[in-house]
Formats: C-alpha cells, sequence, structure tokens
C-alpha cells in the first residue's frame, strides 16, 4: 500500500506521465492556434511552432509531475513558508523533488553519469564509422547527428559534471553549512538538466541535427525537426547553469560559517565561484542566441539570416562568446579538484594559495576576451586578429600558476600514490599537451593550418577530456565513499586508471598528426591515406570504452553488492567533510562549525577539529 | 589522523632545486635543437606558397619554444615522482609546512610573460607581413604590395567553383593558378557557412553568404594541391574536396583558353560578376 502511494504521489514516474501528457497538449495546442491541419497526429505535418510548444508544454508538465509547482501553489492558497521537501525517506528520494543537497548530489552524479554515458557510445560509432575512408556504416545524416549529438551531449551534460555532483553535495558541507541558500531551485537545476537530455535525445524522431554542437546558421535554418531539440537543449541546460552558478554563488557569499574567512576557503570552493560566475554571465548568452535562433525557424525573423538583413556572424560571435567562457566551465574546475586534492596526498600545504586564487580568478577574467580566436579565418574583424592572438596567449599566465602552485605541492612532500592522486598527476600531462597545442591555434599563421582541423579536435579533447574528466574520476574516487558510505575498490581504480591513461593518450595524440596532415572535423570520408592512424584511434577509443566500463563495473560492485563501510577520514585529510561520518548525515552539522585555519595545515600540528558533536558542552577550550 | 611533523627534508647535503634545474637545462639544450631540426621540417603544411613556408617558421618557432617547458614539467614530475614518495604502509607523515616562496613566484611570472608577449609578437609580426594565408574579410589589414590575379571562389553545398573576373569572368569546377604569381582568393558563398582549405598552400577563409572574405597567396613552383572544406556544411561536408594545381604561366593561358571556349555557350546567362551574392533566403516555419 505503502509502495503503491510512492508510485502514485510526485516522483519520476507521474513526472514522465504528465511530460507526455504536456507534450500532447502543447503540439496540438499550437496546431490549433497556428491553422488546425488535416492530420494531426501525423509527423510530416509539424511545424516548428508545433515543435517548440510540444516540448515546452512537456517540461512544465514534467517539472509539475516532480511536484515543482505544489510549494508555489500552496503559498498562493495561504500556506506558511516551509524550507524543506522529502528529506529523509528510502531510496524514493533519489526519484523526486528532493531539496537535501546531499541527495541532489547523488542524483547528479547518476544523471550525468547516465548522459556521460549515452555521449560516451555516440563517440563509440564515430569511430566505428571512420574505421574505413569511404563511408561505410552510417548514412551521412545519421553520421551528423550522431557527431552533433556527442559534442552537444558532452558539452551541455558536462558544463555541471562537477558542479553538479561534489559542488552541490560539498560546498555546503566544506563552508559549514546545513543547505544551500536556494534548496528548490537547486532540486531544479537538476530535473530542468534531465529534462534537457532527454530532449536532446529524442532528436533522433526528428530527424536529427547536421550542425554539430555550434549549431551555425544558415545551416541550423536549413535543418529539420531535429533541430528544435537542439536548440531546447541547449536553452534548457543554460537556465539550469545560470540557476546552478547563482546559488553556488549565493550560498558561498552569504552561508559561510564563522572563521571561514576568504583566505582560509578550500581553494576548491574559490573553483567553485570562478566557474560558477562564468556560468552566471555566459549561459544568458547562449538562451537569448537560441531564443533568436528559434524565433528564426519558427516565426521567420532574419535575425541570422544574411537574405533577410541578419548576419550569420551575429551568430558566431555570440554563440562563442558563450562558447569560450563555457570551455574554462569545463576546465576551471578540474584546475580546483587538482589543487585541493594536492596537499592531502603529498601530506603538504598548499603552496601558494593566494597566486592559485588568482590564477583561477585570472583565467575566468580572460575566458571573457578570447573568443573571437575561435572565427580568426572567418573574415570578422579581421583588424582585431592580434588583439584576441594576445589575450588568448596571455590565459596560459594564470593557467600556469595552477601548475607552479600544484607542482610546488608536491615539492618534497609524502606522496601517496592512490587513484585520485594518480588521476590529479594525469591531469598535468594531459593539460600540458593540451595547453601547448592550445599555443598552436592561437597563434594565427599556425591557426590557419590547424584550425577546424583533427588538430583543434585532439586540443580539446586533451584539455577537456584530459582536463575535466580525468579529474571527474578523482573527485569520484575521492568522494564517493563519503557520499554514500561505501568503499571503492582500489585495485579495479587502478586499473580503470591505467586503461584509461593509456587508451586516451593512445586516442588523442594521433589526432594531433592526422589534423596537421590536413584532415578537416566532423568528415564522414578522409583520405585513404589516413587510414592507418585512423584505425589506431579507432581501437584505442574501443579499449578506452572498454577502461569506462571497468569503471563501471567497480562502481557497481563496490556500491550495490560488496559494500565496504568507508570509514570517515580514509585518506587522512584535514579538510571538513571528513570530520563528519560516512555517509553525512542529514543535517551536516549538529552545531554550526567555527574555523580557525584552512584545511591545509599539513605539518603544522595536530588537525583542528571543527565539527562539534551534539553532546558536547557549549563553550570552547 | 597521524600527523608528526617531520624534520626538513635536504638534511642528506643535496638541494632538489638545483638538481631539478641542472637536468631541465641539461635536458632542454640537448632537446630542442634536435626537435627544432629533427621535427620542423615535418611541420605542416610545407613549401608550395610563400604563406606555406610562413606557416612552417610559425609552427618550428613555437615547437623551439614549447619543447623546453615539456622538458621541465617532465624533468620535475619524474624527479619528484621519484624522490618524494611516501613509505609504503606505516603511518601518515607530513611533509614540510612550505607555504610560500615569493622568488619562485616571481620568477615563473616573469617567464611566463616574457614566453607569452614574445609568441603573441612574433605572431603578430608575421601574420601582419602578408596575412599568412587566413581570411581577412573584405577589408583586408595585412595587404602584401605588387601585381595579383584575382580568383573568386564562390562555395555551395557541396562543391567549390571558382570564378576568374580577370580572364572574362568564366567559372570552372576547376582551380588552376600560375606558378610564381600572387593570387587574392574572393571567398563567397552562396548558401551555409563553408571554409576553403587549400591545405599545401596554406590558405583557409570561411566562406559566408554575402561576405568577401579576401586572403592572398603567393603560389611557388607547379604541383598539386587539395583543396577541402573545413567547416561542417551539411549532409556531404565530407566529400567536399577536390584537387586543384599549379601550373606554368603558358600551360595556365592555355587552360584559361580552353575554359572560355568551354564554358562561352553559358557565360551569357552567368548573373554578372560580384564580390558577394545574395543568397535565397532560407525560410521556414509556422
Amino acid at each position: 500500500m505503502a509502495a503503491a502511494r510512492r508510485l502514485i504521489g510526485f516522483n519520476l514516474l507521474t513526472a514522465i506521465v504528465l511530460g507526455i501528457g504536456g507534450w500532447y497538449a502543447g503540439w496540438f495546442g499550437a496546431h490549433a492556434i497556428t491553422g488546425p491541419s488535416l492530420d494531426w497526429f501525423s509527423a510530416a505535418d509539424y511545424n516548428e511552432v508545433s515543435v517548440f510548444m510540444a516540448y515546452i508544454g512537456g517540461v512544465i508538465g514534467f517539472l509539475a509531475g516532480l511536484g515543482f509547482l505544489n510549494y508555489p501553489f500552496a503559498r498562493l492558497r495561504g500556506y506558511p513558508p516551509s524550507l524543506r521537501e522529502k528529506e529523509t525517506g528510502g531510496w524514493s528520494r533519489y526519484f523526486s523533488l528532493c531539496t537535501d543537497h546531499k541527495v541532489v548530489g547523488i542524483q547528479y552524479l547518476w544523471g550525468i553519469g547516465l548522459f556521460f554515458f549515452i555521449g560516451g557510445l555516440n563517440a563509440m560509432l564515430i569511430r566505428t564509422e571512420l574505421l574505413r575512408p569511404a563511408h561505410q556504416v552510417f548514412p551521412a545524416g545519421t553520421y551528423l547527428t550522431i557527431v552533433g549529438m556527442h559534442g552537444t551531449m558532452m558539452m551541455g551534460m558536462m558544463s555541471s559534471g562537477i558542479l553538479g555532483p561534489f559542488a552541490n553535495y560539498f560546498v555546503p558541507i566544506l563552508i559549514g553549512a546545513r543547505r544551500m541558500a536556494f534548496p528548490r531551485i537547486e532540486a531544479l537545476t537538476f530535473w530542468l538538466l534531465m529534462a534537457a537530455g532527454g530532449i536532446l535525445t529524442t532528436t533522433i524522431f526528428f530527424g536529427g541535427f547536421p550542425t554539430g554542437w555550434t549549431g551555425y546558421p544558415p545551416l541550423e535554418s536549413q535543418a529539420n525537426a531535429g533541430m528544435d531539440c537542439y536548440i531546447l537543449f541547449f536553452a534548457l541546460v543554460g537556465i539550469s547553469m545560470t540557476l546552478l552558478g547563482l546559488n553556488m554563488i549565493a550560498t558561498i557569499l552569504t552561508m559561510r560559517a564563522p572563521g571561514l574567512t576568504w583566505t582560509r576557503l578550500p581553494i576548491f570552493v574559490w573553483g567553485v565561484i570562478s566557474t560558477a560566475s562564468l556560468m552566471v554571465l555566459a549561459a544568458p548568452v547562449l538562451i537569448a542566441t537560441l531564443g533568436m535562433a528559434a524565433f528564426d525557424r519558427a516565426i521567420n525573423t532574419t535575425f541570422f539570416v544574411a537574405g533577410g538583413g541578419g548576419s550569420n556572424y551575429l551568430y558566431q560571435n555570440l554563440f562563442w562568446v558563450f562558447g569560450h567562457p563555457e570551455v574554462y566551465i569545463l576546465a576551471l574546475p578540474g584546475f580546483a579538484i587538482v589543487l585541493e586534492l594536492l596537499p592531502v596526498f603529498s601530506r603538504k600545504p598548499l603552496w601558494g594559495y593566494r597566486l592559485a586564487v588568482a590564477g583561477l580568478l585570472g583565467v575566468t577574467l580572460l575566458s571573457w576576451m578570447v573568443w573571437q580566436h575561435h572565427l580568426f579565418v572567418s573574415g570578422i574583424n579581421g583588424d582585431l586578429r592580434p588583439f584576441y592572438m594576445l589575450s588568448t596567449e596571455l590565459i596560459s599566465i594564470p593557467t600556469g600558476f595552477t601548475f607552479i602552485c600544484g607542482m610546488m605541492t608536491i615539492w618534497r612532500g609524502q606522496i601517496r600514490f592512490t587513484v585520485p592522486m594518480l588521476f590529479c598527476l594525469a591531469w598535468f600531462f594531459n593539460f600540458l599537451l593540451g595547453g601547448l597545442s592550445g599555443v598552436f591555434l592561437s597563434d594565427v599563421p599556425s591557426d590557419v593550418t590547424t584550425h577546424g582541423s583533427f588538430f583543434s579536435m585532439a586540443h580539446f579533447h586533451y584539455t577537456i577530456m584530459g582536463g575535466l574528466i580525468f579529474t571527474f574520476f578523482a573527485a569520484v574516487y575521492y568522494w564517493v565513499p563519503k557520499m554514500t558510505g561505501w568503499q571503492l575498490n582500489e585495485r579495479l581504480g587502478k586499473i580503470h586508471f591505467w586503461t584509461m591513461f593509456v587508451f586516451f593518450n593512445s586516442t588523442f595524440a594521433p589526432l594531433f598528426a592526422l589534423g596537421f596532415m590536413g584532415m578537416p572535423r566532423r568528415v564522414v570520408t578522409y583520405d585513404p591515406s589516413f587510414q592507418f592512424l585512423n584505425d589506431w584511434v579507432s581501437v584505442s577509443a574501443f579499449l578506452l570504452g572498454i577502461s569506462m566500463l571497468v569503471f563501471l563495473f567497480n562502481l557497481v560492485w563496490s556500491l550495490a553488492f560488496k559494500k565496504v563501510p568507508a570509514e570517515a577520514n580514509p585518506w587522512g585529510s584535514r579538510s571538513i567533510e571528513f570530520q563528519l561520518p560516512s555517509p553525512v548525515p542529514v543535517h551536516n552539522f549538529d552545531r554550526i562549525p567555527v574555523f580557525t585555519d584552512d584545511p591545509y595545515g599539513y605539518g603544522e600540528g595536530p588537525a583542528p577539529q571543527w565539527v562539534v558533536p551534539a553532546g558536547a558542552p557549549a563553550g570552547r577550550e | 589522523m597521524a600527523a608528526e611533523p617531520m624534520a626538513a627534508r635536504p638534511s642528506d647535503g643535496v638541494s632538489h632545486g638545483r638538481r631539478v634545474i641542472t637536468a631541465w637545462l641539461v635536458v632542454s639544450a640537448i632537446a630542442t635543437p634536435l626537435v627544432v631540426v629533427l621535427v620542423g621540417p615535418l611541420l605542416p603544411p610545407g613549401n608550395a606558397s610563400t604563406q606555406a613556408s610562413q606557416q612552417v617558421i610559425d609552427n618550428t618557432v613555437i615547437t623551439g619554444i614549447v619543447t623546453p617547458v615539456v622538458c621541465l614539467i617532465f624533468v620535475f614530475f619524474v624527479y619528484a615522482l621519484l624522490n618524494f614518495r611516501a613509505p609504503k604502509g606505516g603511518a601518515l607523515v607530513d611533509g614540510p609546512p612550505l607555504r610560500n616562496h615569493a622568488g619562485i613566484q616571481i620568477a615563473w611570472m616573469v617567464i611566463t610573460s616574457v614566453t607569452v608577449l614574445f609568441l603573441a609578437g612574433f605572431g603578430t609580426y608575421e601574420l601582419l607581413q602578408n596575412g599568412a594565408g587566413g581570411g581577412q574579410g573584405p577589408s583586408p589589414v595585412a595587404v602584401p604590395g605588387g601585381k595579383k590575379i584575382a580568383v573568386q571562389v564562390i562555395a555551395q553545398q557541396w562543391e567549390f567553383t571558382y570564378r576568374y573576373p580577370g580572364f572574362g569572368g568564366f567559372e570552372s569546377h576547376e582551380l588552376v593558378l600560375p606558378e610564381d604569381t600572387y593570387v587574392v582568393l574572393h571567398v563567397t558563398s552562396l548558401d551555409v557557412v563553408h571554409s576553403f582549405w587549400a591545405y599545401e598552400l596554406g590558405v583557409k577563409a570561411d566562406a559566408n553568404p554575402r561576405v568577401d572574405n579576401v586572403a592572398f597567396v603567393r603560389t611557388k613552383a607547379p604541383g598539386m594541391f587539395q583543396v577541402r572544406c573545413a567547416e561542417l556544411c551539411g549532409l556531404w561536408h565530407g566529400y567536399m574536396y577536390n584537387n586543384g594545381h599549379v601550373v606554368s604561366a603558358d600551360q595556365f593561358h592555355a587552360w584559361v583558353k580552353s575554359q572560355q571556349a568551354l564554358y562561352k555557350p553559358i557565360a551569357k546567362y552567368l548573373p554578372g560578376f560580384r564580390r558577394e551574392y545574395l543568397p535565397a533566403p532560407v525560410r521556414r516555419g509556422g
């Protein structure tokens, strides 16, 4: 009976049912407005307005089914304000609107993981097609959809790859708070992202989209209704990112515990602030741009149509105003994770704390001034190219701060080669190659050859996959025992690391050579002389995929079957989350902690105990 | 959380820092010239045009600067990871609490800044000589002097055609250029965004509808080069490639004559030559 009530309540199941209902309501509603057609059920008889309205209706239904409208309506009907929804209860918390930041963190981990898996499968399909120079497995349109879905899925969903799971879970704990500033908005960011992921997946029912993740018009205006799924996906991701960023900034600004001054803040929290400020400022540009693109498609405006007084340069400009901060939204959390974990596993204080913070903030600031390096050969603002060349190369200075701080932190330390540490060390290798290949792309004469080739593709896979995904796994191995209360298997973790590191490099390093040899991106066919390297890359990519399966096996095996309880502080960390039991109790702290130092005082005496148990006397010694 | 402070490590009388820096200097002094001499000539896109050779120089300079950086990081990590390992098993021991060193910070900032400013200055110098083969938009800033022939590259889904306004304005499916000549390429598109990429010539310029994107290239000896599309332009983007030729002046004029004869019957139906073409607006909608 109780189980039955759980199913009928507000949860994922009702959300999906209402989401589908809302979709059809939007579809038929829009048909009724735009002129009833003869066959309302025919997919061939669609128009853009009905597609957009269908998905907007679907999203509203989905959110209503999760219960996001309950609280506003309750307030309208005069019920008193309340802060929390569904914080306790069993597994069903994870499938419904829950305002406990720790539940949202775990929801994010699995939700993002699911779409990372789908994006990864797309990559496998791309590499299958590229095994032969002629086009062989997929029709050309399907291939482009796969390429576009891979890029869009990874860029969109993984923007929240570290902030979603780990910042939501650990930022309140690290700053000594019991919750985020806006817990319902926190839950909303997650469910919006899931709705977005669902929408992008359904693009295959509407013929896919041919534009890759950049969605340049006029190709975008030519495309069929699958393009609308791309537009709605990215707009929803943009809304989710904006809200996530706002929530993080508000929380960190206002809810720090006593004693947690700006110079005692864990560097991970500084990374979250940097990333969140980029999200808040960049994502609205994306939303507005896609809004204009949607108008162009649905109601015949001509913002981006050259023949109608608009310009497709406008789209490229606006897209990269978002797009370049976006790549730092992906990379910066990685910097922060590396700097956060190195002190723990070298048992030394973080070296040059202020320089590290300056590095993160410097990248944040400079990332606004570089976007036209994506347009060096486009013919837009030819005279501004020296400026963008300079600003782009300047970014390597604050990035270098992260390098020197990390390197000096392990210098003369007591290095332990745990799985998270291995992933952090791999970051240095990957980001070094990724960053230095960026120098070629930032230099206009070199960029003339490398732009739009496999070289730039290798470059951003080294920085994003090598920078974000490696540190994402470092964070997983470091924090998941704390989040779930179960240990992850160390041996499987090491197998995962070494296979991933070797096959990652074996996959992406040859792409630099292919780009130098002249292979353009996003092609379904290529020069037969490139076949050997492409086959090498494909085989390596499949092995890289298998390495991910090792991780998946480790996760399921350790968390669902083996279930070895994790210690409270398995790493000997001085950070406050490891002074709490694993998993962390619902309200985090019985009493708000008072910080006396930063968490990096290794070698400076015994670790201060900031967490005060419930029964302790009120006074402090 | 055993945290017993550890005695300062280099009591064994060696300076780790001096060792790493010495090793780095030695390794880079060997590696950098080797890389420049051995890898430099292999760097793209070759020497088929002045611009291509110039890009090779840029690539070589960047590679030469990047090599010591790679050496530094590699030497550092090899040394650190071999020497600063915690003993297996046993209680956790803390390292020395080094939090800062002003000298290292300043040295690092100065070295990275100087390197970066040099790279930006060098790149700008190279770019402004003749545009380095990149598309510069309708009003180019880096214009090489001297006599040039104009060729218009018209991109459409999914092929490039080439118009020769100086030779009666015929429009051909082949790109043929005379040797040892400065060529102005006017790149435009009839539909979506393409990118004209003549790999061996070191030319890349986006083709945008209603835009005249200008790139300069000076051909050298006769030979073949490949033309590809470098911007995703829809279904058959991957098939948008063919070969172009650099030929001697006599062969070029013979080819022009043959093309003029070939296209004479349709020449009167061609629209007049323009730097940019107005595409039919792509409209859809409700």
